[in-house]
């Protein structure tokens, strides 16, 4: 069951017009693509502007499409507590993956983004306390990419990890 | 003092004030798991808090990305290990709106009591969990009693007092046993005299209030702008309630009302939680009441497993549907979703990208916890002295697993 195009839309693309793209609607919410440059500015309408007002970041994740190009996307689940209606936004991402912040705009993308790095690499400008979250300073690797081998690269501790090199 | 790392160093008439870096934890009883926290502390003042989280992390969202859907079940029971009904209920449905199927009413029925029942050993264990952080043993010991009659009623329903694995994709994995009804007909007579007790042992005692009363106070924009949700959400004053405002299964069948709280401070929280207790038990009643009979599981060989074991002897097509079910899953079509719903902790959300094969191409667990942790780095009103951040820290209920995933 497909959901209909949201009325607030057309409000979106009418502000933004050929910067961002119709994502298609989907089987739970509408969803909209924009590129890197205007993620933070969308990002700010969508939560500022009252007909609107996403203020609730629910979830931020990355998504690794090895090997198609583009490679990565980052995804952002918005929610608004005073509509109850929600939107994805979608970011494609080349290599190395470079986003701008959202923690200017909501707070809570800092874990976010901090666990998007850890496990994709995405490289978030301007966040304000940039590392690793639940793998060890020093991990080297991003564990979720699709070309990181399930039961890791072999070392001292992992004797039945894969060995590097070999795909 | 040994092995402290010394900050910065005042002298002031009576003496050396010392500004240090406290180590709490990863093994320390209150904070409910594996967390660790490095407290940046001026005497018994805590100036700076950072959490370090990730010594219970074990790769949920890769590994599901290796495992058919069915075999995701046990994954998602390891994430709030208190409340597994809940987890598996999000997957189920995420990876129900991609094939486009429906649960059987009755099924939904089952599903919401379950969920409903591990919202209240949740918050039962949280309700003991507190006081006995703050000092107060008492209470934990007595919650246990009636979590242990809510563990009783998941053996008996499902085979496993923890991680039941019971909620399935198209249903759950069998029906309600014989007596279950009666049993958790007796469970909801029982457990609101209890909490009637409970709130009377600790919510009048004065120690008790004078840690959590006006103690880590959130404020509702802060709380919104650090994605908190659940019951910390609500106790903040802000009334939402994902059951209510975009209902899953049958919540828009039941009647209940939406606690919140206007002061958002530790001891808002914990009340809150005993009021939603109440309610919990009121939706299982209703649902007691209105459930109807029929299948519990979709009839769709393809996707549940066979309902009458007998047929496994003599039928040679349910034996090749489970063979196959269990051997190379089930295909769901392309496609992604994102699934929200109120689990005891929060907004539990899924999302899952299928490219059009057994296993999911991506899973995304938002896990409520992970994200309400986050606010001990953010603002917190009245939060002056390690003891208070100890009182917010079991006031936000955070399961360590849910958060390292």
């Amino acid at each position: 069951m497909i959901v209909a195009r949201p009325e607030f839309c057309d409000r979106i693309f009418q502000h933004f017009g050929d910067r961002i793209a119709d994502g298609g609607a989907g089987i739970d919410m509408h969803s909209i693509e924009v590129g890197p440059e205007h993620v933070v500015e969308l990002c700010r309408y969508l939560k500022d502007t009252p007909a609107l007002s996403f203020d609730f970041l629910s979830d931020l994740c990355g998504v690794d499409f090895y090997p198609d190009s583009p490679r990565f996307q980052v995804v952002y689940h918005l929610y608004s507590l005073a509509h109850g209606h929600r939107l994805r936004l979608k970011c494609r991402l080349g290599d190395p993956p470079r986003a701008p912040t959202v923690t200017g705009v909501w707070a809570t993308a800092n874990w976010h983004e901090r666990e998007t790095f850890d496990m994709y690499g995405f490289v978030f400008d301007g966040h304000p306390n940039f590392k690793r979250i639940y793998m060890w300073d020093g991990f080297e690797g991003y564990p979720m990419r699709k070309d990181f081998p399930l039961r890791g690269y072999k070392d001292a501790y992992n004797p039945y990890g894969e060995e590097k090199g070999k795909a | 003092m040994t092995n402290v790392t010394v900050l910065q160093e005042t002298k002031q008439e009576n003496g050396i004030s010392q500004e240090v870096l406290l180590n709490l934890g990863p093994q320390h009883p209150s904070t409910h798991g594996v967390l660790r926290l490095i407290l940046q502390l001026d005497g018994e003042i805590v100036k700076r808090t950072e959490p370090f989280i990730g010594y219970l992390h074990r790769g949920t969202e890769k590994l599901c990305e290796h495992f058919t859907y069915t075999q995701i079940f046990p994954l998602t029971d390891r994430l709030d290990y208190v409340c597994p009904p809940s987890n598996n209920l999000g997957f189920a449905m995420a990876v129900e709106r991609l094939l486009g199927i429906e649960a059987p009413e009755r099924s939904q029925y089952i599903r919401v009591i379950m969920t409903e029942l591990a919202r209240i050993s949740g918050h039962l264990l949280i309700v003991g969990a507190l006081p006995m952080d703050l000092g107060a043993m008492t209470v934990l010991l007595y919650v246990m009693r009636e979590r242990e009659m809510v563990m009783d009623l998941m053996e008996m329903i499902s085979g496993a007092r923890m991680h039941t694995s019971y909620i399935r994709i198209g249903g759950v994995r069998e029906d309600l046993p014989e007596g279950a009804v009666e049993r958790i007909r007796e469970f909801c007579d029982i457990l609101p005299k209890r909490l009637f007790d409970y709130e009377r042992l600790v919510a009048k005692n004065r120690m008790f209030l004078q840690r959590t009363k006006d103690v880590g106070v959130i404020a509702p924009k802060d709380a919104i702008d650090m994605g908190l949700s659940g019951p910390n959400l609500r106790a903040s004053g802000v009334d939402w309630d994902i059951r209510r405002d975009c209902p899953y299964e049958i919540y828009d069948r039941v009647e209940f009302n939406v606690i919140t709280r206007e002061t958002g401070d530790c001891y808002g929280r914990w009340i809150c939680r005993i009021d939603e207790m109440r309610e919990s038990v009121r939706i299982i009643e209703q649902c007691l009441e209105q459930m109807p009979d029929g299948l519990f599981q979709v009839d769709m060989p393809t996707i549940a497993f066979p309902v009458d074991k007998d047929q496994l002897a003599c039928s040679m097509e349910t034996h090749i549907h489970h063979f196959e079910l269990s051997a190379y899953g089930f295909k769901v079509p392309k496609g992604e979703v994102y699934t929200a719903i109120e689990a005891p902790k929060g907004e539990l959300g899924y999302y899952i990208i299928s490219d059009g094969s057994e296993k999911p191409f991506r899973v995304k667990v938002r896990a409520p916890s992970f994200v309400n942790l986050q606010i001990l780095e953010g603002k917190i009103g009245n939060m002056k002295y390690l003891a208070d951040l100890i009182a917010v820290l079991g006031s936000l209920d955070p399961v360590i697993a849910e958060v390292d995933k």
